[in-house]
């Protein structure tokens, strides 16, 4: 009887101090929140970015603009996110940003459709919400916070390859997948463009890397001998660039042909640093969070309701309108180049 | 292949007790596994109740139930086969599969109740591949649903691809988020309570129940007092491919949302809620409503601790430290009593060799 007595008082020792741990944990943490809570009822300018996941640094960089953008305003920001970007993680932190009660939710969508009907049961709840960079189906959002649209994203690669290899010359394009939505669509808006502005310029082949940096990079040596003339490439994806610049820069054509087209600066600094690209085109994620948390303050304080022709003003970004479905333009796309590189981390 | 019941001292002829008859019944109810988490439950819930704000409100209860409705019906069957002994791996891939299932008949205009039903079918076959080659063939359970895992995935993603199928009859998808009325409780409540119920009768109440418990303690003694081992685990096999498919459909609907990766990891998330609720991954042992209780235990603590602001990865340190201490207390507690009954053993059968003489 004795041993059962010990060890049953052993046992229920082992889980109250598993109970005590959990509460321990469970107190602290809500400790902290508390405040963050009362601040944001007060003003009524609580904002929540839920970017597609955290420790990404595109997504860092953005969450930065908002906060600065938040603490510009007087508002209370917080980051909320999954650990992976899969289409239905970000459904719970959803939920709980409608139980909270936040002032405006702005998210980048995992999944046009998964996270539609928790949006819906937010903004019911009373809860803003703004889409930036990945856009939900329009009736599930109040606003998007469009980084480019396809015209500006074809115009500037055009403009920056143009200007690089002085205006003539055969280019070629080093593209994603065959069937890539984006990227076809671009690429026939770079060919209206040539042919309308650069009629010296001769598009000779468009080549697909497959989003796959050995096949872009294998893909790139071949272009480069198929054409000896060749005097730019013009990559639109991010893995397509990073693959040609690395090619390029232990190859004898560095320098002597051009290379452009969308890239992180991340992937692309030490190309930019030993003279391979001068200059590639992408937005501004800070600008982008920046501008997102703005837009969101409007719609809490009610200055604008996603109605076209609405329109706020957002700090040092100046004053924007609401286009057509509740969307709206950042702007041009942002050009990194030798100079201003440095200034980014994502 | 079966637990080594702790190897009893030689001597304990004069010591032993039967531990689950040596306390009055109330003390045997209230003092277990089962009801320290189901303490560890309420007390949770009574902590994030004072401390964290809007955990009050009725919508907690509805986002909370309706996000782990999933995992709360694949673990009553997982219950079932991890008492005696086996592991079924495959479930979160039978969810998706039954999902892609499901999308892909809506799309080809099938009507969304035969859709729906197909789906079920397809993870009730899933399940009789499992059980047959577990059963029939003779293989282990671990590495048949490791094997199963991918194969069910594969085949999922293989016939969507990576696309989704997102379009689905309006009556159905509010229909699996509507509430139960005048309550913020979510009507999948009731398919499951009804399903909880059946599977707690059918583990606590019938013959079958109490033969699972034999094979997980010994599958031979089992076998030798007449259990049809083989037939009872395919029937299991089966029961979790079924619940899985309805499961999947039920995940469909819920996020509007048919795609391959559906649910990945899901396994894990109720095989972790399984051992938290007090079953024993070597068979045997375990009850439902200490599995029900730890279920919402893992969506309580992480429902609570995601409104107080806390990261998820934070979230899933302190989960896994959860599960870590109660498998580690079980050992430690098995442990220390083995010392105990050992050394009492000697002390005992010392004195007892000593005074018999005169």
């Amino acid at each position: 009887m004795f041993t059962q007595h010990r060890t049953r008082r052993l046992g229920m020792a082992l889980t109250a101090m598993a109970a005590a741990a959990a509460l321990t944990l469970t107190g602290c943490a809500s400790g902290g929140d508390n405040g963050g809570g009362e601040g944001g009822g007060d003003a009524d300018l609580s904002v929540t970015f839920l970017p597609k996941n955290l420790g990404n640094p595109y997504f860092d960089t953005s969450s930065a603009g908002g906060t600065e953008a938040v603490e510009e305003f007087g508002g209370e920001f917080a980051e909320v996110g999954p650990s992976e970007a899969s289409p239905t993680s970000q459904v719970s932190f959803i939920q709980t940003a409608a139980q909270q009660g936040v002032g405006a939710l702005v998210v980048s969508a995992n999944d046009p459709e998964a996270i539609c009907d928790a949006l819906d049961e937010a903004r019911d709840a009373g809860v803003k919400v703004v889409t930036f960079d990945s856009d939900t189906n329009p009736e599930c959002r109040d606003l998007f916070i469009n980084q480019a649209t396809a015209e500006g994203i074809a115009k500037i690669q055009v403009d920056l390859i143009a200007e690089q290899i002085g205006g003539a010359g055969q280019i070629a394009i080093l593209s994603a997948s065959a069937n890539a939505t984006n990227q076809n669509a671009w690429i026939e808006l770079m060919e209206e463009e040539l042919a309308a502005n650069h009629p010296d310029i001769e598009l000779v082949e468009t080549v697909y890397g497959d989003d796959d940096d050995q096949t872009s990079f294998d893909k790139t040596a071949a272009l480069l001998q198929t054409y000896p003339e060749l005097k730019g490439i013009v990559s639109p994806t991010t893995v397509g660039i990073a693959a040609a610049a690395r090619y390029l820069s232990t190859s004898e054509y560095k320098g002597q042909v051009a290379l452009t087209g969308l890239g992180t600066p991340n992937q692309m600094r030490e190309y930019v640093e030993d003279g391979t690209v001068t200059a590639f085109a992408l937005w501004n994620p800070a600008d982008l969070g920046y501008l997102a948390a703005y837009a969101a303050k409007a719609l809490i304080e009610g200055e604008i309701t996603g109605e076209e022709g609405d329109t706020f003003e957002a700090g040092k970004l100046g004053d924007y309108e609401v286009g057509p479905d509740a969307t709206v333009l950042l702007g041009d796309p942002y050009v990194f180049d030798a100079e201003n590189i440095g200034d980014f981390d994502f | 292949m079966t637990a080594t019941a702790p190897a009893p001292a030689p001597d304990t002829r004069t010591t032993r007790t039967y531990e689950a008859y040596s306390h009055s019944p109330w003390r045997r109810l209230l003092v277990n596994r089962e009801a320290a988490i189901i303490g560890l439950l309420l007390a949770v819930i009574a902590v994030a109740l004072a401390v964290v704000p809007n955990f009050d409100s009725p919508l907690t209860v509805t986002y909370l139930l309706r996000d782990i409705a999933p995992i709360l019906l694949i673990a009553l069957p997982m219950t079932l086969i991890i008492v005696t002994e086996e592991i079924d791996l495959s479930v979160a891939s039978v969810v998706g599969l039954s999902s892609v299932m499901t999308g892909i008949l809506t799309q080809a205009g099938w009507p969304f109740a035969l859709a729906a039903v197909t789906a079920i079918l397809v993870g009730t076959l899933a399940g009789v591949v499992n059980g047959f080659l577990i059963t029939v063939v003779g293989l282990p359970s671990l590495a048949v649903t490791i094997g199963t895992l991918a194969l069910f995935r594969g085949i999922a993603v293989g016939l969507l691809g990576t696309t989704a199928i997102t379009e689905f009859p309006e009556f159905w998808t509010d229909l699996a988020k509507e509430n139960i009325p005048g309550t913020p409780i979510p009507g999948i409540m009731i398919p499951f309570a009804v399903l909880a119920i059946g599977f707690a009768i059918l583990l606590h109440f019938t013959p079958f129940g109490r033969s699972l418990y034999a094979i997980g303690l010994n599958t031979e003694a089992a076998a030798f007092s007449g259990v049809d081992v083989g037939r009872t685990k395919f029937l299991l096999f089966i029961l979790s491919g079924t619940v899985a498919g309805f499961a999947g459909v039920y995940f469909t609907l819920l996020y509007s949302n048919a795609r391959g990766d559906n649910a990945t990891g899901m396994e894990l998330q109720v095989i972790a809620a399984v051992l938290l609720g007090g079953v024993s991954i070597f068979g045997g042992r375990g009850a439902l409503h200490g599995v029900i209780a730890g279920v919402l235990l893992i969506g309580t603590l992480g429902s609570a601790l995601r409104l107080a602001g806390v990261t998820s990865d934070i979230i899933n340190v302190i989960t896994g430290v959860l599960l870590v201490l109660s498998v580690v207390s079980a050992s430690l507690l098995a442990w220390l009593r083995r010392r105990r009954i050992s050394a009492i053993g000697k002390k005992k059968g010392a004195s007892a060799a000593s005074p018999p003489s005169p």
